[in-house]
This record gives C-alpha cells, structure tokens and sequence, in this order.
C-alpha cells in the first residue's frame, strides 16, 4: 500500500495553527498599527542574524502551510470536488513560498 | 456517470453554529494574505532600503489598516478556538480539559506581550 502523505500536510497545517495562535494577532499588530517599530535597519539586522532567519522561514512557511491546508479543505465546504490535482496545487503553493523566503532569506 | 450531489450553496448561513465555523475557516484567508504581505516585505528588504521603505509605507494604506483590522479580529478568533478544542485535539492526557486551555490562553499572552515588547 502506498503510504499515505496526509501526516505530513497535517502536522504542516498544525503547526502553523498552532504558532499563528500563539504569535499571529500579535504580528499582525505590529505590522498593521505599529510599523514605526519596524525600521530598515532593525528589520535587516533580524534578517541577518541565525535566530531571526529561522523565526521568518517558520512565520512565512507555516503560516502558507497552514493556511493553504485549510483553503483546500474548505473547498469542499462549498460542494467542490478536490481531488490530487488541487492537493498539490495548495501545496505546492506554500512550498513555493517556503522556498522563495528561504531563498531571500539566504540572500540578505 | 454523473451522480447526484446535493445542493449545497449557503448551507452554512441556516445555523449560527455553522457561521461561527466558516467565520473561523475564513482567518485561513487572511493567513495566507498574511504571509505573502510578509514574503514581499522580506523581497522588498533584500532589495534595498528605498525599496523596504516604500513597503513599510505601505502598511499605513488605508487598504493595509482594513486587511490588518479585519485579520487581527479573525486571527484572535482562531486563537481562541484553537485552544477551546485543543483537550480534543491533543492525545489523552491527564490534565484536565479548562487547564489545557487555559495553558494555550496564557501561550498567547505571554507571546504577545514579548513580541509587544521587543518590538
């Protein structure tokens, strides 16, 4: 039997869950009514450093993950008919994602 | 073969049960808005300041201050829920059900208050 990828996609999804719960209303402060804060300088510095590369990748990849797992599931909330095509679509997507800040990232 | 599918179209509007769960799977949305709006920042940081700049200013747009109000409501209520159901979620464990929430209220808080601080 083949094995199954859903762990996978669900520990992705879960993990993003859990870690736009704990940080994402306070994120999303920030950058919405608190951007002073987020000078060129300070942001570079936290791009360049270990720490905060690895806190960016985790925030911009499990957030996608997260998100994308739930739009796909939604879709049959609305009586669409997903099927693997559409999967790695969702997937895909958020992998493309991960792999552009990674790439960013590696670049600063 | 083409079977019979029920029509579905604004099934989730008859329940107030069903609206608070879709109202729930919309922070999916503004996740993911989210996380492209951060992704084109890290871009824009990786350009140059004149370029980082020209983002940063972009979050005070009236458009960017509706999506964060609109996403900061929604992002709370996932919050909320993801730790409500999370004695389900998680494997048995013997620790009571209020405690396991309350624990993921006050991750929430003590998260917010460092991210709050330190930037």
């Amino acid at each position: 039997m083949k094995r199954s990828n859903k762990p996978i996609f669900w520990s992705l999804f879960g993990a993003g869950g859990m870690l736009s719960a704990l940080i994402g209303p306070a994120l999303i402060y920030e950058t919405g009514f608190h951007s002073q804060a987020l000078s060129y300088d300070r942001a570079l510095a936290f791009a360049q450093n270990g720490f905060g590369k690895l806190a960016i990748l985790a925030v911009i990849s499990l957030f996608l993950f997260h998100g994308c797992h739930r739009m796909y599931h939604s879709l049959h909330d609305f009586g669409i008919h997903v099927g693997p095509g559409l999967k790695a679509a969702f997937h895909g997507f958020a992998a493309a994602g991960t792999l552009a800040a990674a790439v960013l990232l590696a670049l600063i | 073969m083409k079977t019979y599918t029920r029509p579905m179209a604004g099934w989730w509007k008859r329940n107030p049960y069903y609206l608070w769960y879709m109202l729930r799977e919309a922070s999916c949305l503004f996740i993911t808005a989210y996380a492209l709006m951060l992704l084109w920042g890290l871009y824009r940081l990786q350009q140059s300041k004149i370029q980082y700049e020209e983002w940063r200013e972009s979050l005070s747009s009236p458009v960017s201050l509706a999506f964060h109000a609109v996403a900061l409501v929604l992002v709370l209520y996932h919050s909320w829920t993801w730790f409500k159901i999370m004695p389900k979620t998680l494997p048995r464990i013997p620790i009571p059900d209020w405690l396991v929430v309350a624990g993921g209220v006050s991750g929430v808080l003590v998260c917010s208050a460092a991210i709050l601080w330190l930037a």
